[in-house]
């Protein structure tokens, strides 16, 4: 239970509350409050992962997002998660962690020979590799696959669940730090309709890590919680904690990804895993704070090297110590804050390295007085230690601090302290579209020109002072909801007591050592991406000049962290070795997500059964008690095939197409598209969208139908009847029903607003039973007994209504079969009583349910297209043979005019076409290619493809139709299709309707 | 995530809409005596500026009437929105030889 880094005192944790967790399988113990960051460093492990590139030892640099080195896989089986920061990961009991990238083990790595050799690895190595021969970089590639890698992915489904969830408001707060607490507090307090979210466990932002502010004369967390206590009262405001804004994209909507039961280890059943906020806000306040920059310098990346920020953060809000005794190394007086709270802890503070020549000011003043050694005008030439820091040899630099002048001198450490001022956090107002605006003196990037409606308040917006940070707070959010016209209520600004910050910032980019940079050591820019000051250098003598370009060459910045260390330093670095300023140089952009986010939360409930809705007819439950196959078709389920004991696919459908020709047959076709076309322009409307003519078409008559786009090419077939003068039933093909009405809506609303026609989608209104074959009628005849059958009184393409089964119905005498066929329509709630008394009063005459391969195969037989599969957007009912249906006397329809082009009558243009093989069992595979004449291997010419192939029993033969160039023409032709090691002879036959070519049979 | 107001219904999120690329193209009265070139541009040609554009969007999640907006490419700002039938506001109709 020892935790030989922890004081005895102090902190946000929970000492009653001890938590064990187990790190590479080895169990260590912190406190409920802990991350896993600081308890690992409680126990005094720093080493926590092998470098991306090098394998180098690294440690924990941060204590928030910004963290580049402390990446864990978290858990295991599907419920492990790759690449989480240890610093953002709460303790729970029983937590497992493994740090990632090393192998065999963390503390003896053969990755590291990468180091010796990291000749292999410049700047560029991709690119470099790539450009190589091909045959080389499978090679490479085999190696460094096994030596990279960034954690791995969970092998089975998750688990867990996920949702998503839209919300409005008129201001949202994007964190919760002081500047953030008072713009929420100050807008709530007005009336807004708040959402204020932060990513950590608990609300203050970097309060949470100071002991030296006092708001009100009390401690800043009492402040703190007052503020929070005082927004959960109010009812407008939502407060959500653990809740990363992690985007910000067009009009003011922003993402939130809430963990809610991560911080458990376990889910709890009444919530999901997480959820992912999308919020539409009036207005945005970015609240985001700022990010410490590291230093850079010789051998930066050793395990112990910290931001200052962290460093401080660890020892005041959890009570521990990253080093007995550390050095700080800064260039402004917020390091000295570092110093003197780990003074204050106990640490026998080794001295602080400042860049500044004459470094003044009470901050400065106090450590003196502390006793604390003060280095000024010093440099870091580099650090000492292999997995874990030992010392740092520090030097007197130039007065321009370009060089060292004199020896150096070793101090011993077990911690190095950098502070390089903050970088503003301008992610999301990046994300918005704001454009960046660079203070030269400061030397950090700050928000500019807006783009969306928010304002940039506290350390985003440059703020130091807890104070101003405040003020800066109430002021934004006053005028924000004061121009949403709400009655501001404005609280009053505190008292603020932190130490005040003297001289500013000294900033050197590289700091000098021994030797230039990349001649020894290595002086680290990017440390998730490995990518040194050697390698921006590099790439800038190679010829790069726009960061973009830089950042690709060199992959500085690319990391799942985004560069949020290393942007500006690499910028500065390009910059100051072009002689230009970092405007010149450029921004970066930022995207969403602001952290790595998971695909879950994306997801959401859109997964497994709920990813895309499943459509089942009125039948679907006597298809599936009796033994159905099914296949998508669109979003429907429809029976494919029924499979009689021991069947294989070819003897069913063959049973069920033989059935269907010499006796009875039943398919289930509800999931045709069905159109309610009505007003007095229906049938001239029909005329404008279908190529052949319907204003003649009696009342209670069916007519097939073809659609085109305008461009000529078929987009659509079914038969459409006319119920009434104005009155018609239109069906489209099952996978087209919705494109078609979408469509037909189109033309009525922005074409012809003038004409009266109303559509209604009546797919599912309708059960369909479609029974076929010489005994149908019969079969019809025992269940319907007020319609007569007879041919004379119910002919072909004529349409009923009557009673069938006891239901009222439409009967329509329809025949995608050849057969004699009927259709009979019910309203869908008496689709399975319909299908149950067709089966009882066809059982007698061997009724045989058939499923759409079946469908397929009779349709095909008669030489019916599909469309979709006969065609593919590039057909024209010209090349489909189907002349006879497009009207030459109509003025204008629909793709009239896209068909008149010369190109679409060349007598070279794919046309269909049947195909007998030579051997009458071998089936072609669909999409198969046609050729005309044989190579021994590809390529040769290709004529087209097949679009449909089956075996026929009807015809006791294979047959197939295709899209060959000058098909029409070829009659006779012997072609041939290549398959995979062998070649099938194939001949053109005489149109496309392989069976009953006379049509005899249609009328039983 | 644009924020589209639909004439009829009020702003949503873009989620609930489709797109139909530019408004304002009628289909001609007779396409038979259209030229190719004619006919193409008709169907085929778009304009695709930088800056404002008068373009067609439906409601498809919500009362699936089409209507128009005038919306910038570059900012993606929404400008207008309006009725089939009618008229981008003078001041920034963004139609070829209207500005
Ligand atoms: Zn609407």
């Amino acid at each position: 239970m020892s935790q030989p880094n922890r004081l005895a005192t102090g902190g946000r944790i929970d000492r009653g509350r001890p938590l064990a967790f187990r790190f590479d399988g080895r169990t260590l113990h912190g406190y409920a409050g802990d991350t896993l960051a600081s308890a690992l460093l409680a126990n005094g492990v720093h080493l926590v992962g092998r470098s991306f590139k090098y394998h180098r030892p690294r440690g924990i640099l941060g204590l928030g997002a910004e963290e580049p080195n402390a990446l864990i896989q978290l858990g295991r089986g599907n419920r492990t998660e790759p690449n989480l920061r240890a610093t953002q990961i709460e303790l729970f009991d029983g937590l497992d962690a493994q740090s990632q990238n090393r192998w065999p083990c963390l503390r003896f790595d053969v990755g590291a020979v990468n180091s010796a050799f990291h000749r292999l690895f410049p700047a560029g190595f991709y690119y470099k590799t790539f450009m190589w021969p091909p045959a080389l970089w499978k090679t490479y590639e085999e190696v460094i696959r096994n030596a990279a890698g960034l954690g791995k992915a969970p092998e089975g489904p998750d688990p867990d669940r996920y949702e998503r969830m839209h919300a409005h408001c008129d201001v949202l707060v994007c964190g919760g730090g002081p500047a953030g607490l008072a713009a929420a507090l100050a807008a709530g307090r007005s009336g807004a309709r708040v959402i204020l979210a932060d990513e950590q466990s608990e609300f203050g932002g970097s309060l949470l890590g100071e002991a030296d502010v006092a708001i009100g004369g009390s401690p800043a967390t009492d402040w703190v919680a007052e503020v929070v206590a005082e927004l959960e009262s109010m009812p407008d405001v939502t407060l959500l904690r653990r809740a990363t804004v992690n985007g910000y994209y067009d009009h003011n909507y922003l993402t939130v990804a809430e963990r809610v039961t991560d911080h458990l280890g376990v889910g709890l059943p009444t919530v999901p895993r997480q959820r992912l906020w999308k919020i539409r806000a009036k207005r945005v306040i970015l609240a985001t704070g700022a990010i410490e920059r590291p230093l850079v310098f010789r051998d930066n990346d050793r395990p112990g090297v910290m931001l200052s920020s962290a460093m401080r953060g660890y020892a005041v809000r959890y009570g521990v110590l990253a080093g007995d005794r550390p050095l700080i190394v800064t260039g402004n007086d917020d390091g000295y804050r570092t110093a003197l709270a780990l003074a204050d802890r106990h640490a026998r503070v080794a001295g602080i390295v400042d860049l500044r020549a004459e470094p003044e000011g009470p901050l400065v003043e106090a450590a003196r007085d502390r006793g604390i050694e003060v280095f000024a005008g010093h440099s870091v030439a580099g650090a000492h230690g292999g997995r874990r820091v030992e010392a740092a040899e520090i030097a007197f630099m130039t007065r321009d601090g370009s060089g060292i002048t004199g020896g150096t001198r070793t101090i011993e450490c077990d911690a190095i302290a950098m502070a390089g001022g903050f970088n503003p956090t301008v992610h999301l107002f990046s994300q918005s579209r704001g454009k960046l605006r660079w203070d030269e003196e400061r030397a950090i990037f700050l928000p500019g020109t807006s783009h969306e409606a928010e304002v940039s308040v506290g350390g985003c917006a440059g703020t130091e002072s807890v104070a101003q940070a405040i003020k800066d707070g109430i002021r934004a959010a006053v005028e924000q909801v004061r121009d949403l016209g709400h009655t501001v209520r404005q609280p009053a600004a505190p008292a603020v007591e932190e130490p005040g910050q003297g001289a500013g910032n000294r900033v050197i980019w590289m700091l000098p050592s021994t030797a230039p940079v990349g001649r020894k050591g290595k002086h680290f820019v990017d440390f998730q991406n490995d990518v040194t000051a050697a390698d921006v250098m590099l790439a800038t003598r190679e010829g790069y000049r726009s960061i973009e370009h830089v950042k690709r060459y060199t992959t500085t910045g690319m990391g799942t962290d985004q560069g949020k260390t290393s942007n500006v330093n690499a910028l500065a670095i390009v910059g100051q070795t072009l002689g230009v300023d970092v405007p010149a140089v450029g921004t970066t952009t930022f995207r969403p997500p602001y952290t790595p986010t998971t695909i879950g939360a994306y997801g959401g409930r859109d997964v497994g059964r709920l990813f895309a809705p499943v459509r089942t007819t009125a039948m679907d439950s006597w298809h599936r008690a009796n033994g159905a196959r099914f296949e998508h078709v669109a979003d429907w389920m429809r029976a494919y095939y029924y499979p009689k004991d021991g069947e294989s696919f070819r003897q069913a459908v063959d049973r069920e197409v033989t059935a269907a020709r010499q006796g009875v047959g039943v398919l289930d076709a509800s999931t045709l598209g069905k159109i309610d076309v009505r007003g007095k322009d229906s049938a001239e409307f029909l005329n404008r969208v279908y190529t052949n003519a319907w204003a003649k078409l009696g009342v209670g008559r069916c007519r097939y139908g073809l659609m085109l786009k305008e461009d000529g090419m078929v987009m659509d077939d079914g038969v459409t009847t006319r119920l009434a003068d104005d009155h018609f039933h239109m069906t489209t093909t099952t996978g087209g029903a919705a494109r078609v009405l979408n469509w037909l809506e189109e033309y009525l609303q922005t074409e012809w607003p003038e004409m009266d026609v109303r559509l209604t989608s009546v797919t599912e209104q309708w059960a369909v039973a479609s029974i076929c074959g010489p005994k149908s009628r019969e079969l019809l005849g025992r269940i319907c007994t007020d319609i007569d059958l007879s041919n004379d009184a119910f002919p072909f393409m004529a349409m009923q209504e009557g009673t069938v089964a006891g239901i009222p119905a439409r009967v329509f005498r329809i025949s995608f079969t050849g057969e004699l066929s009927y259709e009979i329509n019910v309203p869908t709630r008496y689709g399975l009583a319909l299908w149950e008394a067709v089966m009882a009063a066809g059982a007698d005459l061997g009724i045989t349910p058939y499923g759409t391969e079946a469908m397929h195969v009779l349709r095909a037989e008669k030489g019916f297209i599909i469309v979709g599969q006969d065609t593919d957007g590039s057909v024209t009912p010209l090349d489909l043979g189907m002349d006879w249906i497009v009207s030459k006397q109509k003025p204008d329809f629909i793709g009239k005019r896209g068909m008149a082009r010369p190109d679409l009558s060349k007598p070279d243009r794919k046309q269909l076409v049947g195909l007998y093989t030579k051997d009458p069992n071998e089936v072609l595979p669909e999409g198969a290619q046609v050729v005309e004449t044989l190579k021994p291997k590809p390529p040769m010419a290709m004529l087209g493809h097949v679009t449909s192939s089956y075996y026929s029993p009807s015809v006791g033969r294979s047959i197939a139709m295709a899209l060959i160039k000058g098909g029409h023409a070829r009659k006779g032709q012997t072609l041939h299709v290549p398959l995979e090691g062998r070649t099938v002879e194939v001949t053109v036959t005489d149109g496309t309707v392989f069976f009953d070519p006379e049509g005899s049979r249609r009328d039983g | 995530m644009l924020l589209i107001t639909c004439p009829y219904c009020g702003p949503r999120d873009d989620a609930e809409f489709s797109y139909g690329n530019q408004a304002h193209i009628a289909r001609p009265v007779d396409p038979s005596v259209c030229s190719d070139q004619e006919w193409a541009e008709y169907l085929y040609y778009r304009d695709n500026p930088k800056g404002p554009f008068a373009e067609r969007w439906m409601h498809a999640a919500g009362c699936r009437r089409w209507f128009h907006v005038v919306r910038d490419t570059n900012t993606h700002a929404i400008l207008q929105t309006y009725k089939v039938g009618e008229w981008p506001d003078p001041a920034i109709d963004p139609r070829e030889g209207t500005s």
